[in-house]
């Protein structure tokens, strides 16, 4: 009779066990696959920001001939773009970005002020190839902190929030600009 | 009108969709069965309604998005002459984090939008050169989120099952009303009561469960219709400008010449105005824009009241 009772327990125990287990091993999955999902979406900041880096040369090389009074302009662009491309960490990375952006915002503006360059149907495919690129850059960030957000919540609400740490997993940090004006995309409306 | 915030309405619209499509479902299957009890074989017309449902089903899965692009006059978008517009779709695709649909043009002057495909890996977005033309960047912006949305949410695969579901019935209603009218009534009934009163009701079940249907076909694409709207203003944080177009498109007079009544549901206004005039609140396939406006503009911040 004994034996029965304990055999019971040792059955419920065992139950338990492999349900808890299932538990962390899916909780676990699930950790793993939004990590992935966070990593492909800062990696996707990478793929925007190269292009622009790769656009600006173009855009210098066909504007300059015409804005022969504005050197000073293109020439914070290109040195503001050498430096981005340089910069090393994602700390010095994104003021680098920060100061491109500024410099590009500031030759669009001027660009405005010479009828020559708007009627260049070249110079206007670079210029809204640019403003792609940099809305496309704005909102590779904005999807990467989406899924950090969606990362973070996971870890901290209850009952992941009890293994995660034993688990390897901590918490991301958002992508932040502290320029306000650098939030808004490089908007060009040229209608 | 009380706002949720943006995830609120976005969960709140998820859920009533859900039920209408099981509350539609039940319906096919009560009718089914209605029939076959009819006959003395309830079980029998519970399976035959099936059947008929996944036939119908199997047809459209496949052929569904090249049928309706070939019916729309669409193109295949250039990245030369529509840079503009394939740079947006890019954009969105990246912000939604979907992969980047076909994108066609429909030479059209009448602006109007609609997206396609069963899911996020085979999906369409098919834009009217009038659209195209008349709205600024920031709106254009706005109506693709929209349709992303609808793809994100599967809605094309969603629809296409209320669809199914509601021809499925009408299908059964027209077999039994030609059946009863016919055929004077159950000939191989093993139940020698079924008679008058029963075929009656018969009648009318056949009669007013395809309109039900319809009417609660009309309910699931307001509702989505709304949810892509909530959609679409989570990808771009800048409601105002979907608002914009919106009443944009609304606005303006032109017909939209490719749209038909099988096609009309799928664009993100109702093309056939005439239609949307006369139709009585129930049976609109979209939200009034006034009230799609309204929404949109008392969103505020996207974090707030989430």
């Amino acid at each position: 009779m004994l034996g029965l009772g304990i055999g019971v327990v040792l059955l419920a125990f065992l139950g338990l066990l492999v349900l808890v287990v299932g538990w962390a091993i899916l909780t676990y999955n699930a950790l793993v696959t939004l990590r992935n999902q966070l990593q492909n979406a800062w990696a996707q900041i990478d793929v925007q920001l190269k292009r622009r880096y790769d656009l600006i040369p173009n855009l210098v090389e066909m504007v300059k001939d015409y804005m022969q009074y504005e050197q000073e302009v293109l020439t914070q662009v290109t040195q503001a773009r050498a430096n981005a491309v340089s910069a090393q960490g994602p700390a010095e990375q994104g003021r680098a970005e920060n100061v491109l952006t500024g410099a590009l915002r500031q030759l669009f503006a001027v660009v405005e002020n010479y009828p020559e360059l708007k009627a260049n149907e070249n110079v206007m495919k670079l210029q809204e190839e640019l403003t792609g690129t940099e809305n496309r850059i704005a909102f590779a960030r904005q999807f990467y902190n989406d899924m950090v957000m969606r990362f973070n919540t996971r870890l901290q609400t209850f009952p992941t929030n009890l293994i995660a740490g034993m688990l390897g997993f901590t918490p991301r940090e958002f992508f932040a600009t502290d320029d306000d004006a650098e939030r808004e995309p490089v908007k060009v409306d040229l209608r | 009108m009380q706002t949720r915030g943006l995830y609120g309405e976005i969960a709140a619209n998820r859920r009533r969709s859900l039920l209408l499509v099981v509350a539609l479902v039940l319906l096919l299957g009560a009718f089914g069965a209605a029939l076959g009890t009819l006959y003395g074989e309830p079980s029998a017309g519970l399976v035959v309604a099936i059947v008929v449902a996944v036939v119908l089903l199997l047809t459209t899965w496949y052929g569904g998005a090249s049928m309706t692009l070939a019916a729309s006059t669409a193109r295949p978008a250039d990245p030369e002459r529509d840079q503009t517009l394939v740079n947006v779709v890019h954009e969105m695709a990246i912000a939604s984090g979907l992969p980047v649909p076909a994108v066609y043009v429909i030479e059209d002057t009448a602006p109007n939008a609609f997206a396609t495909g069963r899911d996020p890996a085979h999906a369409a977005i098919a834009v009217t050169t009038g659209l195209y033309q008349k709205l600024d960047r920031d709106e254009l912006q706005g109506v693709i989120a929209h349709e992303l949305a609808h793809v994100r949410n599967y809605d094309i695969r969603y629809t296409t099952l209320v669809a199914v579901t509601v021809g499925a019935i009408a299908l059964l209603a027209d077999f039994a009303l030609r059946h009863i009218w016919w055929g004077g009534g159950p000939r191989r009934s093993r139940n020698r009561d079924v008679g008058g009163p029963l075929i009656l009701i018969a009648i009318l079940v056949a009669v007013l469960a395809p309109i039900s249907a319809r009417l609660l076909q009309a309910a699931v694409s307001r509702g989505r219709e709304t949810l892509a709207d909530l959609g679409g203003a989570e990808m771009t944080r800048y409601p105002e400008a979907l608002a914009r177009a919106l009443l944009k498109i609304e606005a303006d007079p032109e017909v939209l010449e490719a749209a038909n009544r099988a096609t009309a549901p799928l664009y993100i206004v109702n093309p056939i105005k005439a239609f949307e005039k006369r139709a009585a609140g129930l049976l609109r396939t979209h939200p009034p824009t006034e009230e799609r406006v309204r929404l949109l503009r008392g969103l505020g911040s996207p974090s707030s009241g989430g």
